[in-house]
């Protein structure tokens, strides 16, 4: 077989138009990190389990491992990169923070994608709903209830 | 990973010719959540992978007559969907644990089906609300219940230019129950040591089991449609007792494997306490269906 053609994709990215060549085998973490240099997206496992690679894809979380860049012709796609905005950190970061959430780093982008969407689409979730959103993202360092309280509080601060 | 073309197909003909040209070389894509992963993995190389997310048939997802889910509808759209919730259980405890969220966005009920794991969490449900997989072919339609299409570990019996296309569910009738639950090391994102799914249709709040389904998963080389026990609960009543003796014939329809996520033994007596515990839940949602 020939080598395949790259695919040109137009999407939304972070907000904003998009428009890139892909070979039809890459992943969308592959993608974002190797075509775009869009690093803040984390590869962990690169099969779907860890978690570390989530992005938003028309407003769903997924693992960006398990998508191909050629997938989402048309698609919004929202990263880790376009969470904070030029007047500072979202709350969910500074809440990471200030609760020591994070220790080796890795897993964060992910989590904080993760909850992002979480508290869109459910402002007052309770701790086992946070739990259980978030088992698809793992850590290794910290336990994981200091990532929980830093949610938790921002939950709080939710109208 | 061997290098793959993409071709997002449009239609159901657009798909069915890539097949028929490529024959194994070709793997049609839904969620991606199995099949990118065994790629990446070499457990088998193919030349084209073609998505069917934008084939009308493969996205359809609505309940009339039946239930039509077709193949690539994402296990979100199926729990997130109240009618379906209120009328299926059994199908809403599976598409609600496979995987995390992030799995759940993109892992189909029909790419569970195709990718024939003993252990999918998808397939006990269908069995139990009696589902039939809809299979087409360049030339041919044909259905064929879901308990029949497994036909080993990652095999189906599907043929190299034939696509599922959809799963039809039977609208339940009034007095059914249907429930699923699968034993895991951790309380979220495991593959099942075993599970149990169960069905079950009363008449009257105290009447006699009309209709019994049991089926089994990771305890044989596919899912389990578990015959005997199911046909013993028709015509009992429904009591902790008889679900018990159910329990132990479903031991008996089992035929599980020791690995690294459990022993014979540990699986058999899963498979007493999963179905006992499904066939409760199955009766109380019956009647509250009544």
């Amino acid at each position: 077989m020939d080598s395949p053609k790259k695919i040109a994709v137009n999407c939304e990215l972070n907000g904003k138009p998009a428009e890139f060549l892909v070979a039809p085998y890459q992943s969308l973490l592959e993608t974002l990190r190797e075509v775009l240099g869009l690093t803040g997206t984390k590869e962990g496992c690169n099969d779907g389990n860890c978690g570390a690679c989530t992005v938003t894809l028309n407003g769903r979380i997924v693992d960006s491992c398990l998508v191909l860049g050629a997938e989402v012709e048309g698609a919004s796609i929202d990263t880790i990169e376009g969470m904070a905005t030029p007047d500072g950190l979202h709350p969910l970061q500074q809440s990471f923070l200030e609760e020591a959430a994070l220790q080796c780093g890795i897993c964060t982008p992910g989590f904080l994608v993760s909850a992002k969407a979480l508290l869109e689409r459910e402002p007052h979730p309770s701790e086992e709903r946070i739990r259980l959103w978030l088992a698809g993202n793992l850590c290794r360092c910290t336990g994981y209830d200091k990532i929980i309280r830093a949610v938790e509080k921002v939950a709080n601060q939710n109208s | 990973m061997h290098p793959f073309n993409y071709i997002a197909a449009s239609s159901v003909d657009e798909t069915l010719a890539v097949l028929d040209e490529l024959g194994p070389r070709a793997r049609i894509l839904a969620g991606g959540t199995d099949l990118l992963v065994q790629l990446r993995g070499e457990r088998f190389e193919i030349d084209s992978i073609v998505d069917i997310k934008q084939v009308p048939e493969a996205r359809a997802l609505h309940v009339g007559d039946s239930l039509i889910i077709g193949s690539a509808v994402p296990c979100y759209q199926i729990y997130e969907n109240s009618e379906i919730a209120n009328l299926y259980p059994g199908l809403i405890d599976a598409a609600s644990l496979i995987g995390g969220i992030q799995i759940q966005s993109r892992a189909s009920i029909g790419g569970n089906l195709c990718n024939a794991s003993p252990s999918a969490d998808g397939i006990c449900p269908l069995i139990v609300h009696s589902a039939i997989a809809n299979i087409k072919s360049p030339t041919t339609d044909r259905t064929i219940p879901v308990e029949d299409f497994c036909t080993g570990p990652g095999k189906n019996s599907l043929q190299n230019n034939e696509m599922l296309l959809s799963i039809k569910i039977p609208l339940p009738s009034k007095g059914f129950g249907a429930a699923y639950q699968r034993f895991i090391p951790r309380n979220e994102m495991d593959i099942a040591i075993a599970s149990v799914g169960s069905a079950i249709t009363v008449d009257t709040i105290d009447s006699n089991i009309t209709h019994a389904r049991i089926a089994l998963g990771a305890v044989g080389p596919t899912p389990i449609f578990a015959k005997k026990s199911s046909d013993f609960l028709i015509g009992k009543q429904p009591t902790q007792h008889v679900f018990e003796e159910a329990a132990e014939i479903a031991v008996g329809e089992a035929s599980p494997i020791g690995d690294m996520r459990g022993t014979p033994a540990q699986r058999l007596q899963l498979v007493r306490v999963l179905t006992q515990r499904t066939l409760t839940i199955a009766l109380e949602r019956a009647k509250t269906n009544l």
